[in-house]
């Protein structure tokens, strides 16, 4: 068995097994030297039987079967950025390629076996991410279906690679063969309520890649303020963000973000919430939110958009064609969330109108009114939609593929997966996973122990599942804490988004896991601390 | 649109002259240092005066706080008097090195930021449990074998001078805690014999506890510790701990027993605690340094020499406890509601801004005795890579309420706006200070 055995003086010893050993190798395992990987694969054998790689002499290439090759750019990039990885600043030395020693690895060959590897193409929920992994004598041997699965193949490939004794790489024998239980693994960042300076969100986008996270929820815009710019209507942004210049994305800077999600095998979708979580919408659109109203007069104040108004679905039918074209991923995340009725109960017109349709005093009616106009319009631009529960919650009619976003801790969020999937709808699980909601103390654990299927249904419900999302709302949240209040705790949910679902021992993960928080500082990531203790490499930035 | 002013020479301010009455720019700041000054700004000149250097230095930030820029990027400062002196004399935060060592560019970086918000004690809560960092010139064994690593994770003597110059380059005073009986474990390794072997029933365990109080080499350790302590560290205070020690393991050892029988304690475990803080005070006091230590030493006895300071830490009940130890006539520094570390979701700094540290049964003279206080930021979860966020600006509440005139500072409301606009400016300054609600500052924070 190959064994870890550590023992820290404040933390309990653990002692874990996995797959075959071939010789004594326990003497050679020191604390800082063990192999963790994070996510934990599917399957995953290793040896003490050990190879050393150079950086004068190793190279990851292309497989001569392999149907992708050097026009891949996105296996280009990858293979530079996990070359970085495994050896550090080092740049390839000019040295000689030969083998230092008997026992170098020489190369990794990345072999796509697909007749056609993706590499132009856009990951979807339907992406194979599969891989198998097997590294021996000569060289070592990375298989997958097309270039995503290799891009998670590569990451788990440099999580192997460790220092010896004599600061030299090494990797042992291993064969590892790995797949995601869910296809949906998703964080969502917020640059509403602060601005997020490009810089973090691309950091964020690379930290993902290093958790096998494959979705970037952009909750772009909401109330406080609208940095995205739009093509069609310029003063959303001009009125709506907090500085027109400064706190604004450009398209080239939307366009950034999804090209280097793109290379790391991450979809960016990207929500545009209506009609609640708006007001900062209404500054560049005249009528588009409804006024408020203080008895017999409006009061200045403004709510959700006016769900009476054609302009209201004019402007959301040009809107939504411009984001279905800046935007290539098949879903858009409509929100639909926490819409509040005082507004539209105190405006007269809206009750005329609430009169004129037969809703009586049922305001939710009018919100599934405006939210059925809203998904027809998206439906047209060929769009799937993702939209949080109180959409489905409030009986509106959805397209069978609408995915729902679990979020609230009211009802039981099991008895609302349980609810959606029995509707027959794919279900997204957020509830437990809102790392906004910071605590002292250890709390990455229990966002590790829940479970997207924790609930009473059959398999076929179950299966209607596609995953989850970790949540960092930004009311107390920007650049200058959101990467240490992101990491590594969420990395607790790629794990159990990625690896199997009896993966659950704690005491294990948390060995793993501060081994692999170490790692991302190492790579620049200032992931906070799990616990008590120290890394090789402390995080230099500040 | 902003006011045009014309640019006439009567409504420049061209310098800052500032007038300190008593010499000392090369000694350092103590418990009895004046921080007052005044400074005045109006048409065509400012004048900054305090009695020491140290008011000074409070008086520059203070100024350097009153300038603003227009929309057209020119600077301005208002006309105004401030005649200003800190509340409380001990303003201090705690960093804690040993659960976490922090590389030193992140201590200085918190020197500044605490200049800022004129704090004036850097508590350096240096050695623990866990590890070793301090580099000890009579016994470099300490940190060979406890520190996390012998040479990336230290601070060399070097180090510490670098520390303790750039503080007072701010006017802020460097007391170390050498925590001890408890919080030892790292000792240990270098020192062999100074912990105590746990006993599981006639045999040691392999374990270690508090540290021997009844052998006579560790308090020939303590001494020599001590005397270095006094001779790297030039403040007249240091933090004997003296925190949270479990008798478990002197209750296991045989030889603790017998001590215990010998001495006439009985079974009584806080007696020998007492009898080991006494001891250490006492070495403390003849090589001329005050000592601070925390509740638990005036908690568990007596005979603590009068002018030790004691720090309480314990939260449920710190107002009863502030009204024991004044009455007792000690001088207090209150942390137990400043313990930052703790965080939690939404705007937790009001809780800071709203602790009363004399708000406590007790006689004026009694109110008198507390003498500051201190936010803690522990270190279990705490390091390099989110040190900064999690400090600032949640430590600028309590700043404000150890500097400030209590009755105008009741408000949190009216706070906000200000604490706001002053994040955004330590922003500016370099210090990554996290948002305190939604918003955004002219210049966000552009590192990671």
């Amino acid at each position: 068995m190959y064994c870890l055995l550590k023992c820290a003086p404040l933390i309990l010893a653990v002692a874990v097994c996995h797959g075959w050993l071939f010789g004594d190798f326990v003497g050679k395992q020191k604390e800082l030297n063990e192999i963790s990987l994070w996510p934990l694969p599917q399957k995953f054998q290793s040896s003490a039987v050990a190879f050393k790689l150079s950086p004068a002499s190793f190279q990851i290439v292309h497989a001569k079967q392999s149907s992708a090759g050097p026009s891949c750019s996105i296996l280009e990039n990858a293979f530079r950025r996990y070359f970085e990885y495994v050896f550090g600043d080092l740049k390839k030395h000019e040295k000689s390629r030969k083998k230092v020693y008997d026992s170098d690895l020489v190369e990794l060959q990345v072999w796509i076996t697909s007749a056609d590897p993706e590499c132009n193409g856009y990951p979807s929920l339907q992406t194979d991410e599969s891989y198998e992994l097997s590294v021996d004598e000569s060289s070592a041997v990375l298989k997958a279906a097309n270039a995503w699965g290799a891009l998670r193949g590569l990451e788990t490939f440099s999580q192997l690679v460790y220092e010896d004794d004599y600061g030299a790489n090494n990797i042992n024998k291993t064969e590892i063969s790995d797949f995601p239980r869910f296809a949906h693994r998703g964080i969502l960042l917020d640059s509403s309520r602060h601005f997020l300076p490009l810089k973090v969100i691309l950091a964020n986008l690379e930290a993902m890649a290093m958790n096998k996270f494959n979705v970037f929820h952009w909750h772009i815009v909401d109330d406080q303020s609208f940095p995205y710019m739009s093509g069609t209507f310029p003063d959303l942004s001009q009125k709506g963000a907090y500085h027109p210049f400064t706190h604004v994305y450009t398209p080239s800077d939307v366009k950034m973000v999804i090209e280097f999600a793109r290379m790391r095998g991450i979809r960016v979708i990207p929500e545009f919430d209506t009609p609640g979580h708006t007001r900062s919408w209404g500054n560049g659109i005249k009528d588009l939110l409804t006024p408020c109203y203080s008895g017999c007069s409006p009061s200045g104040t403004f709510g959700p958009v006016n769900p009476i108004l054609n302009s209201s679905y004019d402007f959301m039918t040009e809107f939504f064609k411009e984001i279905s074209t800046v935007f290539p991923d098949a879903y858009i995340h409509l929100g639909g969330d926490e819409v509040d009725f005082s507004c539209w109960k105190s405006n007269p017109d809206i009750q005329k109108f609430m009169v004129q349709q037969g809703f009586g005093t049922d305001y939710s009616k009018l919100e599934s009114f405006y939210i059925q106009r809203l998904l027809d319009i998206v439906a047209a631009t060929k769009k799937g939609y993702m939209v949080w529960q109180e959409v489905f919650d409030n009986g509106v009619k959805l397209k069978a593929d609408t995915q729902i976003h679990v979020w609230k801790e009211r009802p039981q969020y099991q008895d609302e997966m349980a609810k959606v999937t029995a509707a027959g709808f794919n279900a997204l699980l957020s509830t437990p996973w809102y790392l906004n909601r910071i605590s002292y103390g250890q709390d990455w654990v229990n966002v590790y122990k829940a479970d997207p299927q924790n609930f009473t249904g059959t398999d076929a419900q179950k299966k209607l599942v596609i995953g989850g999302e970790a949540c960092l709302w930004g009311e107390y949240v920007d650049a200058t804490n959101l990467t240490p209040r992101l990491w590594p705790r969420a990395s607790a949910v790629a794990e159990r988004l990625w690896s199997d679902k009896s993966v659950t021992d704690v005491g294990n993960a948390y060995n793993r896991l501060a081994q692999h928080r170490c790692r991302m500082v190492k790579r620049g990531i200032p992931a906070e601390p799990l616990f008590v203790g120290h890394c090789r490499q402390e995080y230099m930035g500040l | 649109d902003p006011q045009y002013v014309n640019f006439d020479p009567h409504n420049q301010i061209q310098n800052l002259p500032i007038g300190v009455k008593t010499r000392g720019c090369d000694g350092y700041p103590d418990e009895d240092s004046d921080e007052s000054y005044n400074l005045s700004v109006s048409e065509g000149q400012a004048v900054l005066r305090s009695v020491t250097v140290w008011g000074a230095l409070r008086g520059l930030e203070s100024f350097s706080q009153l300038v603003y820029q227009d929309d057209y990027g020119s600077y301005f400062i208002n006309k105004t008097e401030i005649v200003d002196f800190p509340r409380f004399a001990f303003r201090g935060l705690l960093l804690d090195t040993s659960r976490h060592y922090l590389p030193l560019h992140a201590i200085l970086k918190t020197l500044d930021a605490m200049a800022y918000s004129k704090f004036n004690v850097f508590h350096w809560h240096i050695v623990d449990d866990p590890s070793f960092p301090y580099q000890s010139r009579t016994f470099p064994d300490l940190s060979n074998k406890g520190a996390f690593h012998p040479f990336t994770h230290v601070y060399t003597q070097s180090d510490v001078m670098r520390v303790i110059e750039h503080a007072r380059m701010r006017g802020i005073r460097v007391v170390p805690e050498f925590d001890s009986p408890g919080h030892t474990l790292s000792w240990g390794k270098g020192q062999p014999n100074l912990l105590t072997p746990c006993y599981k029933g006639d045999v040691p365990s392999g374990s270690f506890g508090p540290v021997d109080p009844t052998v006579d080499t560790t308090y020939k350790f303590m001494e020599s510790l001590l005397k270095e302590v006094k001779f790297v560290f030039p403040d007249s205070y240091v933090h004997l701990g003296g925190d949270e020690v479990s008798f478990a393991c002197w209750q296991s050892n045989p030889n603790v027993r017998t001590f215990m029988e010998k001495m006439g304690f009985g079974k009584d475990f806080t007696k020998l605690e007492s009898f080991y803080m006494e001891s250490i005070m006492n070495m403390t006091a003849a090589l001329n340094r005050t000592s601070i230590v925390w509740q638990d030493v005036f908690d568990y006895r007596e005979r603590i020499p009068q002018d030790t300071v004691l720090e309480i830490w314990k939260g449920e009940t710190y107002q009863a406890e502030l009204s024991r130890m004044t009455q007792a006539g000690h001088r207090v520094l209150l942390s137990a509601p400043w313990y930052i570390n703790h965080i939690s979701y939404g705007q937790d700094w009001r809780n800071s801004y709203a602790v009363q540290p004399q708000n406590f049964s007790g006689t004026e003279e009694q109110k008198k005795l507390v003498i500051g206080g201190e936010v803690a930021m522990w270190g279990e979860y705490v390091d390099a890579t989110n040190l900064n966020p999690r400090l600032w600006p949640r430590a600028c509440a309590a700043a404000e309420r150890l500097w400030s005139d209590e009755e105008k500072t009741l408000d949190a409301d009216l706070a906000f706006p200000r604490l706001e606009k002053f994040r955004c400016e330590l922003l500016r300054r370099g210090i990554q200070a996290e948002p305190l609600f939604v918003g955004h500052c002219k210049h966000e924070y552009d590192g990671l």
